[in-house]
């Protein structure tokens, strides 16, 4: 079995605790976040591969964009969907 | 900078890369294992634990201990350029580092084929494989509903892995006919170990309606799916379902060869001779990235390119006969699962093609090629970088997806302005 530790991050501002060795994607789609940007033609998208070839999962971590479901969750990092961060610029 | 090289290395943690790279570090050379995924272990032994019950788990332990194997994982290959030693440009968070390999081998393994219809851009639409990998990352699915459509055994085997996760599976889709499948099934029984597999596996869907000669029409819902319309027959059907998780099969991953100048065959996969080497002198290639046929087929390459590119020809006297097995296998493999035009979805001329760059299916229309596509929609030009559109457009259109330059994923700002580092061998 997998070691049960917990990681806390915060995804769009909300803290929450999930199992370590849970992919950031995982993260986001368990907190109803499945939607993670919109289209040039301003449709909602979500992840699609789940394995790194789509790219259709960036999200930005800590600063970065990055593909989520490469991503592992650690303690005290902060994710944000493209969508929210595009929608303040 | 010129830096001691590897006397291997393994692009690819997969069960093809873990028995190649355990296979050469039991010959004596010092191999480095690189994967892109955060941990080794591949498509299907992804999250697996080094040690536990099986084959995954004794192959992930015998690899991650082994004094000769030095695994680095979270690890892309962005470039590659063969030559003596060839050449790797891997990029990790730690920044990008300069691999040098006397001798590279590939175990790339596949990514799976995604044919557009109405709807398939809607947030719940994901890939068959890809929501048992996303399953396999943490996804919780009890009590959700899914459908699971398209072509090829990983269907099945996708069904099942979710229904033990505790997912609702209301029906797999199948475009093939009935008799194919039969024919997939028969010869895998046929193979060793496999029908008890068979077995284990049909249990697991006691239950589930397989639909055999059937079609995905379309996706519906507003921000997120909510129904999937099917073709049965000539009745239509429609489900409603929090994911449909559609794969039309696996197509190799051979990106990082085709940077190396190796050649690929008709049905895109890389050439190698009966050792698993390919063309370009010092690169072998094993598993799914020389075709499609399986976790099975993919350990016995590893192990014949292992013995290869270590010397260990007398490990080598009983392959022959076992991949003139997997190679019966992998045709009826291939002929069973054939894409039928008429049992694929149709796209409208709405329907988008390309979902980096939303091109749609009527902008697509009036080009013969994909490079005078590319160029005057940017088709393939988007952050995917034709990873998605170019298998789609080569089975709508015919076009053959061309144009795989480094780097082979976008760098981050920090990356492209540091001095790589190099990796030497311990
Ligand atoms: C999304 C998906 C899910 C699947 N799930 C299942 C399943 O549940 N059950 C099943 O029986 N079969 C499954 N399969 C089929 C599976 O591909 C094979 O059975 C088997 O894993 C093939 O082994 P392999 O070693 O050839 O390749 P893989 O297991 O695919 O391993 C290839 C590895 O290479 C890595 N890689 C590729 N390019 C690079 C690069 N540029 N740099 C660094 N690393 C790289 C990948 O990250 C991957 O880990 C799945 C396939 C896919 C595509
Ligand atoms: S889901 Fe496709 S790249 Fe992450």
């Amino acid at each position: 079995m997998p070691e049960r530790t917990l990681a806390v991050l915060t995804l769009d501002g909300v803290r929450v605790m999930v199992p370590a060795g849970t992919t950031v994607l995982a993260a986001l789609q368990n907190a109803g976040l499945s939607p993670l940007r919109r289209s040039l033609s301003g449709e909602a998208r979500g992840a699609l591969c789940g394995m790194g070839s789509c790219y259709e999962c960036r999200a930005v971590v800590d600063g970065q964009t990055v593909r989520t479901c490469l991503t592992p969750v650690q303690d005290g990092q902060n994710v944000r969907r493209l969508m929210e961060v595009n929608r303040e610029v | 900078m010129k830096s001691d090289p590897w006397d291997a290395v393994v692009v690819g943690a997969g069960p093809a890369g873990l028995m190649a790279a355990l296979t050469a570090a039991q010959g004596g050379l010092r191999v480095l294992l690189l994967d892109s995924q955060p941990t080794a272990g591949g498509q299907i032994w992804r999250g697996a634990a080094a040690g536990q019950r099986g084959v995954a788990g004794d192959l992930l332990r015998d690899a991650a201990s082994h004094p000769g194997i030095t695994v680095l994982s979270g690890a892309e290959v962005i470039a590659a350029a063969a030559g003596k030693p060839h050449v790797l440009t891997v990029t990790s968070p730690s920044g990008l580092t300069h691999v040098h390999a006397a001798r590279v081998i590939l175990a790339t393994g596949a990514t799976e084929r995604f044919l557009p219809f109405d709807g398939w851009t809607l947030p719940g639409v994901v890939g068959a494989g890809g929501l048992q990998a996303m399953s396999k990352g943490g996804l919780d699915v009890r009590g959700k509903r899914v459908v699971v459509a398209g072509s090829g055994p990983l269907l099945l085997a996708v069904a099942a892995g979710l229904r033990q996760k505790g997912a609702r599976v209301l029906a797999v889709v199948e475009q093939a006919g009935l008799p194919q499948v039969a024919a997939f099934g028969v010869a895998a029984a046929r193979l060793p170990g496999k029908a008890a597999e068979a077995l284990g596996l049909a249990a697991g869907l006691r239950g589930v309606p397989y639909w055999a000669d059937c079609a995905v029409v379309h996706a519906s819902g507003q921000n997120q799916l909510q129904t999937v319309t099917l073709r049965r027959g000539r009745c239509e059907v429609t489900l409603t379902c929090d994911y449909l998780a559609v794969g039309f099969g696996l197509i190799p991953e051979t990106r990082v060869a085709a940077l190396l100048g190796c050649s690929l065959d008709a049905q895109g996969a890389v050439e190698v001779n009966v050792w698993q080497a390919t063309g370009v002198s010092g690169v072998y290639a094993a598993g799914e990235v020389c075709g499609i046929g399986g976790v099975d087929g993919a350990l016995l390459e590893g192990f014949v390119a292992g013995c290869t590119a270590s010397g260990q020809i007398e490990r080598l006297h009983d392959a022959p006969r076992r991949a003139e097995i997997q190679r019966r296998f992998q045709s009826t493999l291939e002929r069973s699962f054939a894409l039928r035009p008429e049992r694929l979805p149709t796209p409208s001329s709405q329907t988008i093609i390309c979902r980096c760059e939303d091109v749609r299916h009527g902008e697509l229309q009036p080009f013969t090629n994909w490079t005078a596509a590319k160029l005057q929609t940017r088709c393939g030009m988007g952050a995917c970088q034709g990873r998605v559109c170019g298998p789609a457009t080569e089975t709508l259109y015919g076009w053959k997806f061309s144009g795989v330059r480094a780097p082979l994923a976008p760098l981050p700002l920090s990356q492209l302005l540091s001095e790589p580092n190099t990796l030497s061998p311990p």
